[in-house]
């Protein structure tokens, strides 16, 4: 379970999130959707453990553990999993060792065996083919020339191959076209489970078509102003964020 | 052969801000030792040395008034007086190779300058290829020498180079004759050991003549198995024919104590082509010049290299491509990753001649720095006299990208594994420059543990 309490973070000495309250239970899905500059992002990387987001008051409890007290190595050696709105490209770094290094970390933290290099292609395969991914891709280096859709489907298939148990999908939607974002639906879909938990932050009510959430929170000048039941999605898709001090209907 | 040959090429580097009280202390010992040097029966030779000694008792040590020396400071080497290193019967094991194990191959060890014969082999080389030292090739190949020694290398224009003629004793000669293609990486390792009580100075002169039609590999390891300091003072002068192809490569993992100036200079004849790529890790001072002359037309030469520097180390990389001819190709990529306070150089030029024309000129130098205290110092610099020529260069300085440490960590890969990813991934575009397979693995190798040492 994890339980945000009064969470207050700074950036460059600007309060962005004012006091945000959350509980995510093993298995559900929540979305928080929220207008431009509401603190969507902020809180994804304050979740993750970016450097330069300092949390100035409050706590996030990650089964039992102080989330804020750990590195982001821990957080994702511990089942903390941000999938990023822009994903970034690392020259150089081939995209097989990146998955493979970061399998293996995490898999050392949990005290299982390194996976060796068959195993790992056994894995790989069988992800990939299940996310319609191409070989080529995983021989280019991490991100590098991927096209927007491309690039969310790298982000989906880490997330397969490292099997959170908590993942943030930081604004997933952005930059893909209808059919791209199909795919990375069923992909995130594919990975819901009565013992996973999915933060899903969207400017749009367009990605709940495909990834349904069990609530759906407002997140409006740092704080959640509402909360509810998937219905509350379509209501925002229909009224836009004006009830909610947003200057305009983004 | 005459003694008082003039070389081949004038280079361009004044001696101004000369310093002849620096002199006395390296010249003192050779008093003592100048007697003793192999070959003095050799006149061509001993006016070689005399020249030398003369020159550099007028000019000393390189000051940073020298434009060529404004980063690299030697004055800390005058305070040390040195003496020259006895030769050293230490047993050496674990002789840094590029081979798979059990795979031998030729290979000359150099221990602070002399030829340890125990520690070296010649088999596996083609008929006709000569692989042997200096001091042995005086009684055999006295012509082959007097005919290419000091050609390149000019004492007039730098006084280290003036310093190792007047020591000039040892190191590795090899002559690949017309036509050889050798096809094992040729192994030249080089040992500082020096003394606890004293510091210790050798002065290797190399010469590598692929003749033309030719072609070999020459992978040159130096490193250090003492924690005395030594200064090793190393002039490589490197003949390519026509049509011959020479690649060279060097590994410098000098101990801490170590100070390691090099000075090589190549001239690549028609249709030739000179690889060349220094890997620096070692070494507390280092200076690695490199002179690459196309001096025929349609001739190719890639220098290139990577610098990993920590601590207080200071790494100079000074080179020179010299476009005599037309329709020459030359490539620079170098990378360097520097950490805590240590200090890089970088000067390159590019000279296109008169009449050097569809000239294709290429250099590339990118530092990362990882502490507020590292330094990188560029100087890239181009002189062209010709009309129809593509030239161009480049120099970064930058930090690592916190968006891909971010990213990596937050995959569960931590934060030291992370900036060996991405450092490693920065140099590899330095490292692919270096065409066999075998060779930039085990430069990798190196690279990565550099990189464990970080940890």
């Amino acid at each position: 379970m994890i339980e945000i309490k009064n969470l207050h973070a700074t950036v460059d000495g600007k309060e962005i999130l004012k006091g945000v309250d959350l509980t995510i239970r093993p298995g559900e899905v929540h979305a928080i959707m929220g207008p431009n500059g509401a603190g969507k992002s902020t809180m994804s990387y304050v979740l993750a453990g970016r450097d330069g987001y300092e949390v100035t008051q409050g706590s996030v409890t990650y089964y039992g553990k102080d989330l804020l007290a750990m590195e982001p190595e821990e957080r994702a050696a511990e089942g903390v999993f941000l999938a990023f709105q822009y994903p970034v490209e690392i020259p150089g770094v081939g995209n097989t060792t990146f998955l493979k290094t970061a399998i293996n970390a995490i898999r050392k933290h949990r005290g299982e065996k390194e996976l060796d290099a068959m195993q790992f292609l056994k894995l790989i395969r069988e992800k990939t083919k299940a996310l319609g991914m191409s070989d080529e891709m995983l021989k280019r280096a991490v991100n590098v020339g991927f096209s927007g859709g491309e690039k969310k489907r790298n982000e989906t298939l880490q997330m397969a191959v490292l099997e959170p148990k908590f993942a943030i999908l930081d604004e997933t939607d952005s930059g893909l076209d209808i059919d791209a974002l199909k795919i990375v639906a069923e992909g995130v879909n594919a990975l819901r489970s009565p013992e996973r938990s999915m933060l899903v932050i969207t400017h749009y009510q367009r990605l709940l078509d495909y990834i349904v959430p069990d609530h759906v929170h407002v997140l409006a000048a740092g704080r959640i102003v509402k909360s509810g039941g998937k219905e509350l999605a379509l209501e925002l898709e229909k009224n836009g964020y004006r009830d909610f001090g947003a200057s305009e209907a983004a | 052969m005459t003694a008082n040959h003039s070389p081949l090429h004038p280079m361009t580097y004044s001696t101004r801000g000369a310093d002849p009280a620096t002199a006395p202390a390296f010249l003192a010992p050779l008093d003592e030792v100048g007697a003793g040097l192999p070959g003095s029966g050799l006149s061509w030779l001993t006016d070689l040395r005399a020249a030398g000694r003369e020159r550099f008792a007028a000019v000393g040590l390189p000051t940073i008034r020298n434009e060529s020396w404004r980063y690299t400071n030697l004055r800390d080497l005058a305070k040390a007086s040195f003496q020259p290193a006895a030769p050293a019967a230490a047993v050496i094991d674990l002789l840094p190779t590029v081979r798979a194990e059990g795979q031998d191959g030729p290979r000359l060890v150099f221990v602070d300058g002399r030829f340890r014969a125990d520690l070296s082999s010649v088999e596996g080389l083609p008929p006709g290829v000569e692989l042997l030292s200096i001091a042995a090739a005086l009684n055999s190949h006295g012509d082959l020498l007097a005919d290419h020694i000091g050609r390149l290398a000019s004492a007039d224009d730098r006084p280290l180079v003036a310093l190792n003629s007047a020591y000039l004793a040892d190191g590795p000669v090899l002559h690949v004759p017309a036509g050889v293609q050798v096809e094992r990486p040729i192994e030249l390792v080089f040992v500082s050991v020096g003394s606890e009580a004293q510091a210790t100075s050798c002065h290797p002169r190399s010469l590598l003549i692929a003749e033309a039609g030719s072609k070999a590999v020459v992978v040159e390891h130096h490193v250090g198995r003492g924690t005395g300091t030594t200064l090793a003072n190393h002039v490589t002068e490197v003949f390519v024919g026509e049509g011959a192809t020479l690649h060279h490569y060097k590994s410098q993992r000098d101990g801490a104590g170590a100070i390691h100036l090099s000075h090589i200079a190549a001239t690549v004849a028609t249709g030739g082509c000179y690889d060349n790529f220094i890997l620096t890790t070692g070494a507390k001072l280092s200076r690695n010049e490199v002179v690459s002359r196309l001096d025929g037309t349609d001739a190719r030469t890639h220098v290139s290299g990577g610098y990993l520097v920590r601590g207080t180390q200071h790494a100079d990389t000074t080179t020179l491509i010299v476009h005599a001819q037309p329709n020459g190709i030359s490539r620079e990529v170098y990378k360097g990753v520097i950490d805590n306070t240590a200090r890089a150089v970088f000067q390159g030029k590019i000279t296109v001649c008169p009449g050097a024309q569809k000239t294709d000129g290429y250099q590339l130098n990118r530092a990362l720095l990882l502490s507020d205290g590292a330094e990188i110092d560029s100087k890239p610099e181009l002189e062209i006299h010709a009309d129809d020529v593509k030239c161009s260069h480049g120099c970064t300085a930058g930090e690592l990208d916190d968006d891909a440490l971010f990213y990596l960590r937050a995959r569960g890969i931590d934060r030291d594994t992370a900036q060996g990813l991405l450092i490693g991934a920065f140099l590899s575009e330095s490292l692919e420059e270096i065409a066999e397979e075998s060779i930039r693995d085990a430069f990798q190798g190196i690279v990565a543990g550099w990189l464990e040492e970080q940890k």
